[in-house]
């Protein structure tokens, strides 16, 4: 678990960072919150969880909210703090959001890949991970009540015709963090590779899977 | 020709609103699903009375045609279920009743099924009781937003505590997060600004 200090609200909207160095601030947690929520809300598959992190921002939330509660109604600060609250919630129903739909969409995609993963690097959380369980489960059962009706050749579904998969070719704007020595662009109607610099901070066009790793690293940022 | 009434399926469900659900065909079901076993009968008298000289153009015919009513038979069910889980995120767990005539036992079924994994999920999240995900789905733009009440709906309580009394045609400002569940409802309507 991540340890925050606890902070005043006005940190949420002060710009500044502390200095502190052990301990990382709200503001820092929000801005990984709301670059994961762009990298999921962009990509075309489902990313590692964050879910330690929402967790965390949600208890400042509540925490907050009761700060709020103390003060006065007629400040007109409050009211503006509330704003805020509401834009932090909505980034973090929104990136939560976002996941499931992936998780309903690719279903059967997403749990193979899950089960060849260990539990430190999994993508799902174990919340998410019941989900789509349970989901995938729910669409099958569904789809029974019909192939039992059909001529027993025919009454199963193979795992091809069912499967939808994430189009990890398209193409996704992004913006460097760090200088990248080779990324390979795969020319898949010529077959050729091409090698190409990413400079720290330059913003680029490419299909999702030559920087699909990279996503994942945190080292360049969809946008 | 073969194939026919499952396109019917399918046409009649894409001429339909997007978000609405026509009433389940089960005639058209169970029609599709006879000439499917009509047809798996033919291959296997095909197969049993010509053995020596198989017509294996008539059997591949057969075969394709099964497996394509098959397909658009599931691409049917399929996407009412689409439709339905959109109906849960707009709407809410409790369909209406027009809408509950339109659907089979089992996709009233699966809807139930969907709202219980949904909310098991939705507890999980965040320190407490967890987080509706079906609120916040748009960025806020304001704290407050003005509504008019579309039926007298009676006594709200806010969050400050205050009671509000809705009436009517008569118009309030209230918090988003309040307004947003009794616009979806149709309790109120939101005012364009």
């Amino acid at each position: 678990m991540l340890t925050i200090m606890d902070i005043d609200i006005r940190d949420l909207i002060d710009e500044e960072d502390d200095d502190n160095q052990e301990e990382m601030t709200a503001q820092k947690v929000l801005q990984i919150v709301e670059r994961a929520w762009l990298n999921e809300k962009f990509s075309p598959e489902i990313l590692p969880h964050q879910t330690d992190y929402v967790d965390c921002l949600l208890e400042q939330i509540k925490g907050m909210e009761g700060n709020l509660a103390k003060l006065s109604k007629t400040d007109p600060k409050v009211d503006l703090h509330k704003l805020e609250l509401e834009r932090i919630k909505f980034v973090i129903t929104s990136y939560l959001r976002t996941r499931l739909k992936k998780i309903e969409s690719f279903c059967v995609r997403v749990l193979e890949e899950e089960a060849t993963r260990s539990e430190e690097d999994a993508y799902l959380s174990p919340a998410e991970l019941k989900f789509a369980k349970e989901f995938a489960l729910n669409a099958d059962n569904h789809f029974d009540t019909i192939l039992r009706h059909m001529p027993h050749l025919y009454n199963k579904l193979d795992r091809n015709k069912k499967i939808i998969e994430p189009n990890l070719n398209s193409f996704v704007f992004l913006k460097c963090n760090k200088h990248i020595d080779s990324v390979i662009i795969k020319n898949t109607l010529e077959g050729q590779e091409e090698e190409i610099v990413l400079e720290d901070g330059s913003q680029h066009l490419m299909p999702y899977s030559s920087i699909a790793e990279f996503v994942k690293k945190g080292t360049v940022q969809l946008i | 020709m073969y194939c026919d009434k499952v396109i019917e399926l399918l046409k009649e469900l894409e001429r339909s609103r997007e978000d609405t659900i026509p009433p389940y065909n089960n005639d058209g079901i169970n029609h599709v699903l006879s000439e499917m076993k009509t047809l798996d009968a033919e291959i296997i008298d095909l197969l049993r009375t010509q053995k020596d000289n198989l017509p294996l153009d008539a059997i591949r015919l057969r075969r394709a045609a099964i497996e394509r009513n098959k397909r658009c038979l599931l691409t049917y069910i399929w996407t009412r279920i689409q439709r339905l889980k959109e109906m849960r995120w707009e709407i809410g767990a409790i369909l209406p009743s027009d809408v509950r005539q339109n659907l089979s036992q089992s996709e009233i079924e699966w809807f139930n099924n969907y709202c219980k994994t949904l909310v098991s999920y939705m507890k999980t999240i965040g320190p407490d009781t967890g987080l509706n995900l079906t609120q916040d789905t748009k960025p806020p733009k304001s704290l407050y937003t003005e509504v008019r009440s579309l039926v007298d709906a009676g006594k709200l309580e806010l969050e400050s505590g205050e009671v509000l009394i809705l009436r009517k045609n008569s118009q309030y400002m209230l918090s988003r997060s309040q307004a947003e569940p009794l616009i979806r409802q149709g309790v109120l309507e939101q005012v364009r600004q």
